[in-house]
């Protein structure tokens, strides 16, 4: 075969290339320059993210590399760039917490760049060996960066549940791949689709429980229920900056993937799966409305709000239609936002030594008002109070749901998420009902007060005026259906 | 701007400053902006009276502006006057501007003044705007307007409980009536399609409408009849008619000249000119006429009757009005509504006169209201004793006076129709003719006569300042002369086209030829009543007491009122109250809030908690979790 039959255009992964090179390069420098060299490290950080952004958006249309494998398209930029927000805002918003906490060094940078471009790879996927291999990636840095403070038996413990309870949804995922490939004969999701497209490719048994188990996998991933159980002990035990990226990058990356997986491998097996993602999303939706009622930690409470959030995500899957892709993409964006809000005024307690724990905000309102009225808007957002961004979000995915015919599935939708609404009042309840303990002194530091504002500012804007976003996404998911 | 409609807005204006500004500039100037408001109207009312009904100026019709319009539903804000409206426009205006000064010194040591002085303007404007309504809705908004004001003004001293539940009675009371009317104005939009006068009485006299239509579950019913009904039964609320009275004596809480105004001059009497009025539909039912006879018949006894053993001495008065209301009706009922509008013109004089009395005398006494503990007070309070006397005479038809001109009419009417239900109102008139006399009388001897009961207060009795004084001797001119001069109201044809008469409904043209003997039995009556009166109160005093004792049940049973209160009460109040607590009870604290809120609550923490429970922290129940789900996915979903 000759060199100029290969199928290579690497410039279709300049952005990986470029994370990946600099992730190493900066590997380097941490080990040169010991902790000195920290500062250089975060701003390098920073720029190669603004770089990355700024290259994904270069070319247009949708064009596939390595034989089909590797795919950049609208879909895979929108995600690509929402992921490059998910790991620098985390960032730059906790540079003093991780000085504060023995994490400099440099490694903790790289090590969540190396989690990105897993990611980044998992979106772009053209096939199950590549997505497994981005999975991969991405799994492995994560257990790494929840277990960074080893001194900490809580982050060690969250570092250990990850990585066992992943490997096991790893096997789940490669035992589920393999059927797939048994049945059909190939990993690329091109080949799979054109052998299921075809008269014999229906009704297989083995596929069907291939795709169970595919599900499973991604399942893990995301957090949905019954696959959730790591995720309340490891958002609480990983030190808080992990927790804000751990709880947007992987899940974007991973709901990139079902994208690809669902609608373009096992488009016409929507018998199948719609149905599982439908119990996937009810699940999700009571256990992340229910679990946070008796919650006292705000991480924990927040690792329940997200299995909620990505109850109502699947909702957007299950309604198998391009609004509902659309719906998705959005409540995914807005979700990024108010997160990071939130662990951006987490770390600022942090900051002042204040706990994790919920009663520690009582009387927050009478102290420092400006704060917790922040705090009280992230939390009306994440209930999905209108006029804020949290309601646009949810609207759109329950509009879609209505329009593909789930109705009962909105109606559940919406009645969980009064249910949940009362553990995000409830810290709004802590903060202005309650009498101050002691005194605050909770100032943000630079870099918090960026992605705080900047937060604040989106769920506003987005709440009012919507239609940008609405465009943006619109746009990105034209490609499917 | 129109000075027409600046009759209705001079009032409201008083009422604005006075009820919006009361506080800032004082009793003293709010009293004034009231006042000035009602001089004004007053005076407009007269000229335009003067002009239409004195004079035989046109009919006044005039478009303020477009109100609703929704579809084919189109109302505008209008004024119409014609003669019954300036029957009306006088009577309202004139009495409620020399109650208000009245008030100034009724009231004077009263902290609220300003607020009381603002209702009383705000029930005049609601009244106006009632009476010169030129179509069904905003007829309405006066009905209830003036049912606002009175409910405002019942209860104004708000501290006094009896006080707040009376205003409250006649607010409920009245809804049950303005239910029915309120059904009606959507009958005749149904019917008709308009709700203006004009259009609605053309069509009406034409025949232009469905003669059936279909009403709830009693099929298909007379059209008129069914309207006519509807609309009667807000007039039976709002002018206290026999089943719908209760809330009239116990709005006697208010202050006395709310009473003298709202409670026996004018708002009360906004039911008979309603059915005045809409002539032109009740003419058409000889049903609703036959109801309309009944019921003003029996009201007439029936307060009568309750009158004779009140020991309240605004108690009284109010039944008479009650029994009065019952005379007006009656006699619309035998199509002889001229007769009607007339002795509505002269009772509002003489009654606001008598209330106007009782409140100087109340004033006199400190306050004090029950007739057994007055007596003799003829001495201290000559001017009072004078003026109350007047009015009584006014009230039981003595010759000349008002009222044997108007009540004449109405009983003569009454015999002239020469129907079964005419002639029973004639019989029940007649013998409420005898018990007005004797109770009006009874109240003036206990009163007036006879020795003091209370020395105390007999010899701080004072004579009531000069502004109460002047209003009542202007009533009481009115009270002499209303009825010599109010004569042509009857004669025929007076009102024009505002009252249409049907096809043989010539009562009233009748009554001038009824034989002697039916003329003069009124007369008869006066005397037979004021003898017993006289001969129970002033000759015999302990005669009261055995009387009341050998007829022991009769005496309870008026004394109850018929017992409607408890009656009432039992069967509204207490039935209302038992639902109310079972749905309280059961349906809210059990069902709604023991299933619905809190088992809702308790039930989702009690999921968290069996969630919390599940989540061990073990990592071998995790991935326990997860195989188990895989299973469960792989049996159900393959």
């Amino acid at each position: 075969m000759a060199v100029e039959q290969l199928d290579i255009h690497l410039v279709l992964m300049m952005p990986e290339i470029l994370v990946a090179i600099m992730a190493m390069a900066l590997l380097l420098l941490s080990a040169w320059t010991h902790k000195g060299g920290a500062g250089v490290i975060h701003w390098l950080t920073m720029m190669t993210i603004v770089a990355v952004v700024l290259v994904i958006q270069v070319g247009s249309g949708t064009a596939t590399t390595f034989g089909g494998q590797f795919i950049t398209d609208d879909f895979s930029r929108y995600v690509k760039v929402v992921m490059c927000l998910g790991m620098v805002l985390p960032v730059l918003m906790s540079a003093d917490y991780i000085r504060g906490h023995g994490m400099d060094g440099g490694e903790y940078h790289v090590v969540t760049m190396f989690a990105m471009l897993g990611g980044m790879i998992m979106a772009s996927s053209g096939g199950f060996l590549i997505l497994y291999l981005g999975l991969e990636l991405m799994s492995l840095s994560l257990y790494v960066l929840a277990a960074w403070r080893r001194d900490d038996r809580c982050s060690s413990e969250a570092g250990l549940k990850y990585f066992v309870l992943g490997s096991v949804a790893s096997g789940l995922l490669l035992y589920g791949i393999s059927m797939v490939y048994g049945v059909t004969g190939g990993t690329g999701f091109a080949e799979v689709a054109s052998f299921l497209g075809k008269p014999e490719g229906h009704g297989s048994q083995l596929l069907a429980l291939g795709v169970v188990m595919i599900l499973a996998g991604m399942g893990f991933k995301i957090a949905a229920v019954p696959f959730h159980m790591w995720a309340p002990d490891v958002y609480q035990g990983a030190p808080t900056p992990v927790t804000a990226f751990m709880s947007v990058v992987p899940k974007v990356a991973a709901i990139a993937a079902l994208f690809r997986i669902l609608f373009d491998v096992f488009p016409t097996y929507h018998v199948q799966w719609v149905p599982i993602l439908q119990l996937f999303a009810v699940l999700s939706m009571a256990v992340g409305a229910f679990g946070g009622l008796v919650q006292t930690n705000i991480k924990r409470l927040l690792a329940y709000s997200s299995i909620g959030h990505v109850g109502y995500m699947l909702i957007g899957l299950v309604a198998n239609s391009q609004a509902g892709a659309q719906g998705v993409l959005v409540y995914i964006t807005i979700y990024l936002f108010m997160t990071v809000g939130v662990f951006g005024l987490i770390i600022a307690f942090d900051r002042q030594g204040l706990g994790e724990n919920i009663s520690d905000y009582q009387g927050l309102a009478r102290k420092q008002p400006v704060m917790a009225f922040v705090m009280a808007m992230f939390m009306f957002s994440m209930a999905g109070i209108p006029p804020l961004a949290g309601f646009i979000g949810k609207f759109s995915i329950f509009m879609a749901a209505v329009k593909g015919g789930f109705i009962p599935l909105a109606v559940v939708g919406v009645l969980f998420s009064a249910v949940g609404a009362f553990y995000y009042i409830r810290v709004v309840k802590v903060m202005y009902f309650d009498q101050p303990e002691g005194e605050f002194k909770v100032t943000l530091s630079g870099g918090g007060f960026i992605v705080v504002s900047l937060s604040l500012f989106m769920i506003f804007f987005w709440g009012i005026l919507p239609g940008d976003l609405l465009a943006w996404t619109g746009a990105s998911v034209q490609a499917f259906h | 701007m129109s000075a027409n409609l600046l009759i209705l807005l001079a009032p409201l204006t008083g009422a604005l400053v006075a009820g919006l500004l009361g506080r800032r500039i004082g009793s003293g100037l709010a009293i004034a902006a009231t006042i000035t408001g009602m001089l004004i109207s007053a005076w407009l009312s007269i000229r335009v009276f003067s002009v239409v009904a004195v004079g035989d100026g046109p009919v006044i019709r005039e478009e303020i502006f477009s109100w609703i319009v929704a579809g084919n539903f189109n109302v505008h804000f209008g004024i119409l006057i014609d003669r019954i409206t300036a029957i009306m426009l006088i009577v309202v205006s004139g009495i409620s501007t020399l109650i208000h000064i009245y008030s100034i010194g009724y009231m004077a040591d009263d902290p609220d003044e300003p607020r009381f002085f603002s209702y009383l303007s705000l029930f005049t404007f609601a009244m106006l705007a009632l009476v010169t309504s030129d179509n069904f809705l905003q007829l309405f908004f006066g009905w209830e307007g003036v049912g606002l004001a009175s409910y405002l003004l019942i209860g104004f001293w708000y501290k006094k409980e009896s006080a707040c539940n009376a205003a409250i009675k006649a607010f409920l009371v009245n809804r049950v009536g303005d239910f029915g009317f309120a059904l009606g104005i959507f009958a005749i939009f149904m019917v008709f399609g308009t709700l203006d006068y004009d259009r609605v009485f053309q069509m009406a006299g034409a025949g232009e409408f469905k003669p059936t239509v279909d009403f709830l579950f009693f099929g298909d019913v007379d059209t008129i009849t069914l309207i006519c009904l509807l609309l009667f039964v807000g007039a039976m609320g709002k002018s206290a008619q026999f089943l719908l009275h209760t809330w009239l004596p116990d709005a006697m809480e208010g202050p006395t000249p709310v009473s003298a105004l709202i409670h026996a001059a004018t708002m009360v009497t906004a039911g008979v000119f309603m059915v005045c009025r809409a002539s032109p539909l009740f003419e058409l039912s000889e049903t609703a006429l036959g109801v309309v006879t009944v019921v003003g018949a029996v009201t007439a006894v029936f307060a009568a009757s309750v009158g004779l053993v009140q020991n309240d001495i605004k108690k009284v008065i109010a039944y008479s009005t009650c029994s009065q209301l019952g005379y007006m009706f009656f006699s619309a009922g035998v199509s002889a509504y001229a007769a009607s509008m007339f002795h509505l013109m002269t009772h509002a004089f003489f009654k606001a006169l008598l209330f106007l009395s009782a409140g100087a005398v109340i004033h006199a006494m400190h306050h004090e209201q029950d007739m057994r503990r007055m007596g003799g007070l003829a001495k201290k309070i000559p001017i009072t004793y004078g003026v109350m006397m007047l009015g009584t005479l006014a009230l039981t038809g003595f010759p000349f006076l008002a009222g044997f001109y108007s009540k004449d009419a109405i009983l003569e009417s009454a015999y002239a129709a020469h129907t079964g239900l005419g002639t029973f109102a004639w019989i029940m008139g007649m013998l409420a003719a005898v018990m007005t006399t004797f109770y009006s009388f009874r109240l003036v001897f206990m009163t007036f006569h006879g020795k003091p009961a209370d020395h105390h207060a007999y010899s701080h009795a004072h004579e009531a300042p000069w502004s109460m004084r002047g209003p009542l001797l202007v009533l009481a001119v009115g009270a002499v002369f209303a009825g010599m001069i109010g004569v042509p109201l009857v004669g025929e044809g007076w009102f024009k086209g505002a009252i249409v008469l049907g096809q043989g409904h010539d009562a009233l043209a009748h009554a001038h030829h009824v034989p002697f003997w039916v003329k003069w039995l009124p007369f008869g009556a006066f005397v037979v009543g004021v003898y017993l009166a006289w001969l129970m109160y002033v000759r015999l005093p302990t005669l009261p007491g055995i009387v009341a004792e050998t007829f022991r049940g009769t005496h309870r049973f008026l004394v109850n009122a018929w017992y409607f209160d408890r009656l009432y009460d039992w069967m509204f109040v207490t039935m209302a109250k038992k639902i109310g607590e079972g749905l309280w009870h059961t349906g809210d604290e059990t069902i709604i809030d023991g299933f619905g809120v809190n088992g809702a609550a308790k039930m989702c923490t009690r999921i968290a908690g069996g969630l919390r429970w599940v989540q061990s922290g073990y990592i071998y129940h995790y991935a326990f979790a997860m195989i188990v789900g895989v299973l469960v996915l792989v049996t159900v979903y393959t």
